[in-house]
Parts: C-alpha cells; structure tokens; sequence
C-alpha cells in the first residue's frame, strides 16, 4: 500500500478513536465538564498532563531546532521539563486541595478581589489564544504535508474534531482523548527513534546511542558527538557540543530563558488545570510525576534525533552530487522543506554554515541542469547552497532511516495528535475562564448547572472559531508571542500562586501591583525587542527570558506593597491553612 | 501543624536544591568544566544539559512522592 493509503488509514483509525471516547465520556455536570468530575487516577492524569502539555512544537520542531542549535538547544529540554518539578513541588498538591475549577478561581478567592480575577482571566484568556493559534495552524500543516489536502481545509477537519470532543465531554472528553492521544504521539516518535538509532550506532535505546559509536559508513568507530563536533568545525559552524561559543547564546542568556520557560511552564493555566481533575492531594503528587516521567519519554529521546538527523543529513547531503542525494531529498525537495541552489555550477551540494539565500525558497518554473527545482531566491555570499526547513528533521527521518510505509503514516497521526492534544487543553481554559470565572463568578452567581452547561459549550465553540480563524490566518506575529506567553505565565500566575500558598501576609494589593507590574514590564520589553526592533537592552537578555525579570518584579512589587497595606482578613488566613493540609481535598469541590 | 509544615519546607528546600544544581549548576553554570570529563561518548556537562538533568527531575517528583507520603502519615494528615 502507498504511504498516502496509509495515512488515511491511521489518520482516520485515531480519529474514530477520539470520537469513540469523547462519545463515551460525554457529561451532563459542570463538575464534569470543567474537572472531569474530580476522578481521574493519577497515572491516566499523568499521560494526558503529557499529551496536553506536548505540543506540534514539541513533536515536530524541538528536534530539528535543537540539531541546529547544539548545546544552546537545551534550553528547550530543560526550560520544558524543569517547570513540572516546580508545579509538583509548589503548586500542585496545594491548589488541588483548594479544589475549584480554574486559575482565575484560586486568584479571585485568595486575594478576595474581583479585580484580582478579572487581571487574571484576562492573562488566561490571552496565554490560551496566542499558543492555540498555533496548534491550529500545526494541524493544517500536517494535513497538507501528508494527504495534500489544502492547509485551510486541514484546519477545519481540526477544529470539527476539536469542538465534537471538547464540546460533548468538557474536561472529560478531553482528557480521556489525551490519553489515547499521547499512546499514538510516543509510538510515532519513538519507532523511527529506535530505527535511526540502530541504523548508526547499533543501539536500541537512542538515549544510549547519543553517546555512542557510529556503526558503518566514514567514520565508522568513533564516537557520534566527536564526529559531529568535528563535521561541524569542518563546515564553519561551532562545535555540536561545547557552550557559550563565538555565534551561540550567553551564559546569562541561555540561563535567563531556561528559567523563563521552566517558571513559565509552571504558570501556564491549562497545565495547571489538570491537576483540579485528580481525586486527592496524593494523587497530584503523583500524577507530577507521571506526567513528567511520560514526557521525559520523549524529551530524552528528542535530543538523540537531533544528532542522529544533523550526521545523516551532512553526511549524506554535503559533498554529494545531485543525481547521487538519497531518494527522500527529491521527496521532501517537492514540499519546499528542503532546497539546494547549485551556486557554483558544479552539481555537487555544498553545505557550510550560513544562509544560501535570502528568506523561505521561491520557486520558478522548470527544472535546472540536475533536475532540481529552480528559486527565484537572491543568493547570498556564503559558499552554502543547502537550505533545510529544521521541521524535516522529524518528519523525514522515517524515510531516511528506510522505514515501511505504515510508519510515515503513524508519524503524520502523531503530529495530529500532539497538535490536537494541546488544542483541546487550551479550549476549556478560554471557554471555562469566559463561562465560569467572568459569567457565573463575577456576572450571574445564580446561573442553573443546565445554564452553565450550556454556556460552557457555547464558549469551547466560540473558542475553536477564534483558533481557527488564526490559524488560517496566521498573524505574521505567531512564533514571536510565544514567547509572550511563556514570559506572561511566568510574570504573572506564578509568583502570585506561590506566594498565596506559602506566604499568609501577601494580600489582595500587592497581588493586583504584581500581576500589573510584573506583566507590564513583560509586554514592553518584548513589544520593544520584538515588533518595534529594539536591541535587547537589559544585559542582552532575549525577550524569551525575560518573563525571568518579570517574575522577579511581581515577587517584589506583591511583597513590598503587601507590607504596606493592611492584613489579609482572618477567614483568608484560614483558607491558607487549609490549603497546605492533604486531608479533606475530596470534599473541597463546593461549587 | 506548625513541625508538618516545617519538614515540608524542608524537604522542598533539599529537593530544589538539587533541582537547581543538576539543571543550572551542572548543566549550564559549570557546563564547560564538565564538559572536560567524559563519560562513554558524552561530554559531562554536554549529558547533563540534554539528558542528566531531565532524569534528576523525575526522580526528585518521585521522592517527594514518597517522603510526603511518610510524613502525611506521621501526622496523621492522609486522606
């Protein structure tokens, strides 16, 4: 069967996968909807907190960036996985035992103040929107990659998919989905893993062959890391594996946007919400672990495929004629993904570090003297002729590693699924933030279980139209605000949840001039650096990293302000109390 | 109460401590130190960075798993 039979196949198997349990998991209860009824088990909870969490990013670029970035690329692995002991260490267990159903919620009740909610729906609402509109266009992508259906159309078989789960089963559906979603996206990362693993050093595990001899080939028999340091040195990049170098990040850089994503990680609400839906306090604990444990799955063997893909692709591609390059360059040529522009006349590619051209490939009509497509693209200086999109670096491996048709397929539907697992948590916090926190807190505390229902759903609509629209339009701003929200979760949710939980005396204006300060500073310095071209000014820090800075000043600024002013009253003293003892959480959902 | 909390704190302050050292000490403060020593095919502070660390952080959720377990118990908190 071809590849495309294939991907049918499992791209419509999964789906009917997906339908089936979010038919299954339907709920009539707000409880249900917004927490998944409080009765998820630890482990179940812990696999979709790792699929929620693990986005098209995660699946599709993370490797290929971090082949391109060496070292530097950890900022990734360990910005994305170090949040989570945070969240299982500082906030977890407590916010569970506080049982409500949103961020806003814990916000709202803790600082006693309706402004203080409303600061923080907002903040939810925009985290949630910048990062969907990204998921939605991932989706559209794949489709088209995979089963030529044009990208727009791919984004509207996506959000059908989304609101059908989202909608019916609420919390309940997506996390049930998560779970089944999160078994397709490992299988699909790490068979091609395993298979380019033994393919160039002969280990299965590819966390071991990371480290290990390069089987076959030129440089048969020395170390993976020494051959790609020297490769990389040959061809004018700096060396794979050393730090800080002439080109690469600074220490204080590369420190501040680590501590960014992990602080940020921790204050993302659609994180954070999962472990309302965990029977007990006990359970939270536990199901951090899990969660991060499922996740680790992938980001130890991420790093692996970024070595493995950087050797075969130079070694395969550079130095080689046209007519002898592998058959998946002429493949992945025809996407755009990969281009090469025979500067030189000499037909062979040559590849240096640099770009061969300005911006993405244009192509002209007609092919060169080799066959290959031809660009319209004005070379640059640099001896480089290669240009490769780093997405390639996971999609194509399957190709590269010689794999059956069946496996590109099941990559294709673990891309789905990660885009679509993501999607899905992000939903339920617009929709739950606008139908719980801003509608029955603060606007109709009289609202019927049926009203609120029915607001809810109405809402997860309304929010898969907005990710939609974004993501068939695509603001050119999408991969900048990110960044915003990481620097948004970390200047604003974080500090303020800590400091609720671990410091009685912070009180309701030093929460509202931390949250306000601690943003404020965060959006300038990113909108300077970002959209209106500034230099970063603060000690070169990238505006990745600043939500670091930001945090800082929210601690600060709740503390000093909170010293100044009155007390908290005595009943929120209480609460806080409360709050930091296990027993009791089962019956804490009182809504 | 009050000693429950305390050993809480406790174990969170040991706990990222070591959190902080695998990650920022080994991974990015010290990285080209380590990278000095090599173990197999990896460069110390290179294994730590993409790797090591990520290890560390699952054990640490893991331990404090248990040792609130222990203490939850001890002072008769449990669910």
């Amino acid at each position: 069967m071809s590849i495309q039979t294939w991907t049918y196949i499992m791209v419509i198997g999964t789906f009917g996968i997906y339908l089936t349990i979010a038919w299954m998991a339907r709920v009539k209860d707000t409880k249900g909807f917004y927490v998944a009824g409080g009765g998820v088990p630890a482990l179940a909870n812990g696999m979709a907190t790792a699929a929620d969490w693990m986005s098209a990013a995660s699946f599709i670029s993370m490797a290929g960036l971090i082949s391109f970035m060496g070292y530097t690329g950890s900022i990734y692995l360990l910005g994305w996985t170090g949040g989570y002991v945070l969240l299982a260490l500082l906030l977890a267990p407590y916010l569970r035992k506080f049982g409500k159903f949103t961020v806003p919620d814990f916000v709202g009740d803790r600082y006693y103040s309706s402004t203080a909610r409303v600061v923080a729906l907002v903040c939810a609402i925009f985290v949630s929107l910048t990062y969907v509109a990204g998921q939605m266009r991932g989706v559209g992508i794949v489709f088209s990659r995979f089963l030529e259906v044009d990208v727009n159309t791919g984004v509207l078989i996506g959000m059908a998919i989304v609101f059908f789960y989202a909608g019916l089963g609420g919390m309940k559906g997506i996390t049930w989905t998560q779970v089944a979603q999160y078994c397709v996206l490992i299988l699909a990362f790490l068979i091609p893993a395993v298979a380019i693993s033994m393919k160039i050093t002969g280990h299965v595990l590819p966390q071991f062959g990371f480290g290990g001899r390069i089987v076959g080939g030129p440089d048969s028999g020395a170390y993976l890391l020494d051959t790609l340091n020297r490769i990389g040195t040959d061809l004018g990049f700096s060396e794979y594996t050393s730090a800080f170098g002439a080109g690469q990040k600074s220490m204080l850089d590369v420190f501040c946007i680590t501590l960014a994503l992990m602080v940020g990680t921790a204050g993302l609400p659609h994180v954070i919400i999962r472990f309302y839906t965990v029977p007990s306090v006990r359970a939270a604990r536990l199901s951090a672990g899990y969660a991060l444990l499922f996740i680790a799955i992938l980001y130890t063997t991420a790093p692996a495929v970024a070595a493995f893909a950087r050797y075969n692709m130079v070694n395969s591609l550079s130095g080689a004629t046209y007519a002898s390059a592998p058959s998946w360059f002429r493949n992945w040529e025809k996407t755009g993904l990969i281009a090469w522009m025979d500067k030189n006349g000499d037909g062979v590619i040559q590849y240096h570090a640099g770009a061969p051209f300005q911006g993405k490939p244009a192509y002209a009509d007609g092919a060169g003297a080799m066959g290959q497509r031809m660009l319209t693209n004005a070379p640059t200086a640099s001896p480089n002729e290669l240009y490769v999109d780093r997405d390639i670096m996971v999609l194509a491996n399957p190709e590269i590693a010689d794999l059956p048709a069946w496996v590109i397929a099941l990559v294709a539907a673990g891309g789905l699924a990660a885009a679509l697992s993501t999607a899905s948590g992000l939903l339920l916090v617009i929709a739950s933030s606008i139908s719980h926190d801003l509608y029955y807190r603060l606007i109709n505390r009289q609202a019927s279980e049926k009203r609120q229902l029915l607001i809810g759903r109405i809402m997860i609509g309304v929010a898969v139209c907005i990710a939609g629209y974004f993501g068939i339009n695509p603001p050119g701003f999408v991969a900048q605000v990110v960044a915003l929200a990481f620097g948004l979760g970390a200047s604003s949710f974080f500090p303020i949840i800590v400091l609720g939980i671990f410091w009685k005396r912070a009180n309701k204006y030093g929460a509202i001039a931390g949250m306000v300060g601690g943003i404020g500073f965060t959006m300038l310095y990113i909108v300077q650096t970002k959209f209106l071209g500034a230099a970063p000014w603060l000690l070169g820090i990238s505006p990745e990293g600043i939500g670091v800075v930001g945090m800082c000043l929210n601690f600060a600024l709740t503390i000093g302000v909170s010293l100044v002013t009155e007390q908290p009253p005595v009943e929120i003293r209480e609460l806080v109390e409360r709050v930091r003892i296990p027993r009791g959480a089962g019956a804490a959902l009182d809504h | 109460m009050r000693e429950y909390w305390k050993k809480n704190l406790g174990y969170m302050v040991a706990l990222l401590s070591v959190w902080a050292v695998v990650s920022y000490g080994c991974g990015i403060f010290f990285v080209e130190q380590l990278n000095a020593v090599r173990i197999a095919g990896f460069p110390l502070g290179f294994w730590f960075a993409q790797q090591g660390a990520i290890y560390f952080f699952v054990v640490l959720i893991f331990a404090y798993y248990v040792l609130m377990q222990r203490l939850d118990r001890a002072y008769d908190v449990h669910e």
